[in-house]
């Protein structure tokens, strides 16, 4: 047994998904930089934007890179994915607490 | 032409500093040395085949460990050079920027290149022997991960000689990181330095956590599995966490030096502190990820010295695991006085405080293990009791900082100097060396000599001890961290002096230990049975130094302390052994793609450093062609001949 016929036993995704994915990955990224390089949105509206296109990144991420549907034990992507939600959310929300101190 | 050449070599090259024109003689003078040896005894193919291309584990780990000795060799000069230019007031040994530029090194040279690699060295040669199996999941991987962190330490290393050396801290705050405060190449070694050989780290994380999950031998649950491939899994956890915040936080640095953004500039809506916030958030998680192996060290140790089952299996478990998720929400007591809302601080100071309780629990596990054992004084043993007052009153001093009040007191002056030392020495370097100590035998076939390394048990010791307690009291009288040189009115003359000579007592024991390891390679007594420490877990089961596959047959785990409870079977008369079936043996093939890749990005590095991006081009499109050709190589792998197991098996002394 090869180690080709090794990795063949299970499907990680064709072509077309992670070229998808990877287009989907630019366009995601390159709205935020085009939208403030160009000043086209008012301060909020422009942050929100941004957080959108970073958790549908996120999500994008998930499903084709990650193969987050995939495995034999969806526990364990379960209870993984959990984890890495709470330390995003930790990192994100904790930086903008800590980092609001000179807006009170 | 040749005025170009000078002019170019003036900045390219460090120059002025009579102690760096010393070191670059020396450098030279051991590059010779061993080129000269190697081309004398030719031992260039040997040393490719067998060492650079290797993608055994045992290998890899043995690198690391020398890698790991050869940074505590450069960050311990460093110390001492400081400890030499603080011992009296108004010196002039070491100039304001030299001095910057040392204890910037130091700080990022024993976390990043001593710390971590000696870690992953033990990682290495520990976990697969513990759990079983016959390597690490992906062992291109890891050797692509040990060359990766091997060439960021050079490049880092490098700033020494050349370009000049990184001068902002260990962990380079902005604004004094920018490029207006400190323009040249030396910020930039510190970015790409550590930049390379953090994803040599990300990689390793990701790594252990299949081994451990995926490889362990058949019956041996997580339940059953020793503690320190436990605390494997809780560091590596933490890292594949932690490290991507560390890759992007600097990213973004380099972004601000390299293409003019403004993250963390003082204008153009930067802000700097944010880039303390991410920076403590890798930082933080960063001090468990070294710590906690340590721990599971300690655990093995004391079990085997104390010939006790571990007291509190599961608690310890539990400990690990929550010191591996609560280490992500304690970061902001880094920086209480930045200045931030009540709620804040108050959150902060008591996630801090509380991740003392599973610290605390391990501590007391420890010590039940201990009571009523029969306790033998060996070095392993000897480290991990000197351990426990040492980390005790080091935890104790880190609940005083966590008190956020009292922090705006003690906040970067001495006072957290000797703290943060006595948990990373006390804690980290006394847990490594325990576990040095214990598994050297297994690596290399001999104990280390008693008696030499208790001379250097007794001056690392005495010598921490004289070392950092002044520092102590020092914060209390005012010195603050980072100052090059002090006046005769402030009264810490004799404490920093007293300071000064125990660093050195300290370096007396590095020296006895060179010394130890030396002499022991040829007197040192040969470990004969495989289990020399009547030890209790799976590496001990099978010969001394382990063969290249480890176990001739994959065991069969029954119990927690799998190896024990066959010794007791065995003397017991219970035993029934199993029929040996042995089977041609599937093994990784050596690959040279890892050491030429890390190279590849050496030279990324590199060329970023400087600014030279047609360097850094090359280094890119060579990593690239260096993946491609790992993709479409099929023919990775062996079998082992059963004729050839069986002969090296009778060669080891088993029959089988």
């Amino acid at each position: 047994m090869t180690q080709h016929q090794n990795h063949g036993d299970h499907n990680h995704g064709s072509l077309k998904s992670y070229v998808i994915g990877f287009i989907l990955s630019i366009v995601l990224t390159i709205i935020p930089l085009v939208l403030v390089m160009n000043q086209m949105m008012e301060k909020t509206a422009l942050v929100i934007t941004i957080m959108v296109m970073a958790i549908l990144q996120f999500v994008v991420q998930l499903f084709f890179f990650m193969h987050i549907r995939e495995g034999e034990k969806p526990r364990y992507n379960v209870q993984t994915l959990i984890l890495g939600l709470v330390i995003v959310f930790t990192i994100v929300a904790g930086s903008i607490w800590i980092m609001m101190f000179n807006k009170y | 032409m040749w005025e170009d050449i000078k002019e170019f070599a003036s900045t390219f090259f460090v120059t002025g500093d009579p102690l760096i024109y010393g070191a670059d003689v020396s450098i030279v003078l051991t590059i010779l040395a061993i080129v000269f040896v190697l081309t004398k005894y030719k031992k260039w193919g040997w040393l490719w085949r067998e060492w650079l291309t290797t993608v055994d584990h045992k290998r890899i780990g043995i690198m690391y460990l020398i890698s790991s000795l050869l940074m505590l060799f450069r960050g311990g000069v460093d110390a001492l050079l400081m400890r030499l230019q603080l011992a009296f007031p108004n010196l002039e040994f070491l100039h304001a920027d030299h001095y910057n530029a040392i204890f910037t090194t130091h700080g990022t040279i024993m976390i990043l290149f001593m710390a971590m690699p000696m870690m992953f060295g033990l990682f290495n040669m520990v976990v697969p022997l513990q759990i079983g199996a016959r390597d690490v999941a992906f062992p291109f991987l890891n050797a692509l991960s040990f060359w990766l962190f091997f060439l960021g330490a050079m490049l880092f290393n490098l700033s020494f000689v050349i370009g000049g050396s990184p001068d902002a801290g260990w962990l380079s705050y902005p604004p004094l990181s920018q490029n207006d405060f400190s323009p040249g190449p030396g910020q930039n070694f510190w970015i790409w330095g550590i930049q390379i050989s953090g994803i040599g780290s990300l990689a390793t994380g990701i790594n252990f956590i299949v081994t451990i999950l995926k490889m362990r031998a058949p019956g041996m649950t997580l339940s059953k599995m020793p503690l320190f491939s436990w605390s494997v899994l809780s560091s590596s956890i933490m890292i594949i966490f932690a490290f991507p915040i560390l890759t992007v936080t600097i990213a973004l640095l380099f972004l601000d030096r390299f293409a003019g953004a403004h993250f963390f500039t003082m204008d153009g809506g930067g802000n700097p502190m944010m880039y303390l916030n991410l920076i403590w958030m890798w930082g933080h998680p960063e001090v468990y990820i070294v710590v906690v192996p340590a721990f599971g060290i300690f655990s093995e140790v004391v079990a085997t010295f104390s010939r006790k089952r571990i007291f509190g299996y599961k608690s310890m478990v539990w400990a690990m695991m929550v010191i591996a998720i609560a280490s992500f929400f304690t970061w902001a007591h880094h920086f209480f006085t930045m200045g931030t809302s009540a709620s804040v601080i108050a959150f902060f100071a008591i996630s801090t405080m509380v991740i003392a309780i599973p610290t605390g629990v391990k501590v007391f596990n420890w010590l039940f293990t201990m009571f009523r054992g029969r306790i033998s004084f060996k070095q392993p043993m000897l480290w991990t009791i000197a351990f426990i007052p040492c980390f005790l009153v080091g935890g104790a001093t880190g609940v005083m900082l966590a008190v956020a009040p009292a922090d705006y007191q003690y906040h970067n002056s001495y006072f957290l100097i000797a703290h943060f030392h006595q948990v990373l020495i006390g804690g980290v370097v006394f847990g490594y060396l325990a576990g040095i100590y214990y598994w050297w035998p297994k690596l290399f076939g001999f104990k280390l000599d008693e008696k030499l390394g208790r001379w250097g048990f007794w001056f690392w010791n005495i010598g921490f001890y004289i070392c950092f307690m002044p520092q102590y009291a020092l914060g209390f009288m005012g010195m603050t961290r980072r100052y090059y040189t002090y006046g005769w009115d402030r009264g810490w003359e004799d404490l920093n002096l007293v300071s000064t000579v125990g660093a050195f007592m300290m370096g007396i024991g590095f020296i006895f230990q060179v010394w130890q390891i030396t002499y022991s390679i040829k007197h040192g007594e040969r470990d004969t049975t495989g289990d020399p420490w009547d030890a209790r877990t799976l590496e001990w089961s099978i010969p001394s130094p382990a063969p290249f596959y480890n176990f001739a047959t994959v065991p069969q785990v029954k119990e927690a302390d799998d190896w024990w409870a066959t010794k007791q079977a065995k003397a017991n008369g219970t035993y029934k052994p199993e029929p040996v079936h042995l089977e041609p043996i599937h093994m990784p093939k050596n690959s040279g793609i890892p050491i030429v890749m890390s190279t590849f990005w050496f030279l990324i590095g590199f060329g970023l450093t400087f600014g030279w991006v047609w360097m850094a081009v090359i280094g890119f499109i060579g990593v690239a062609v260096c993946m491609w050709v790992r993709s479409f190589q099929y023919d990775t792998d062996y079998y082992v001949p059963v004729d050839e197991v069986r002969r090296t098996e009778a060669s080891l002394g088993r029959v089988l």
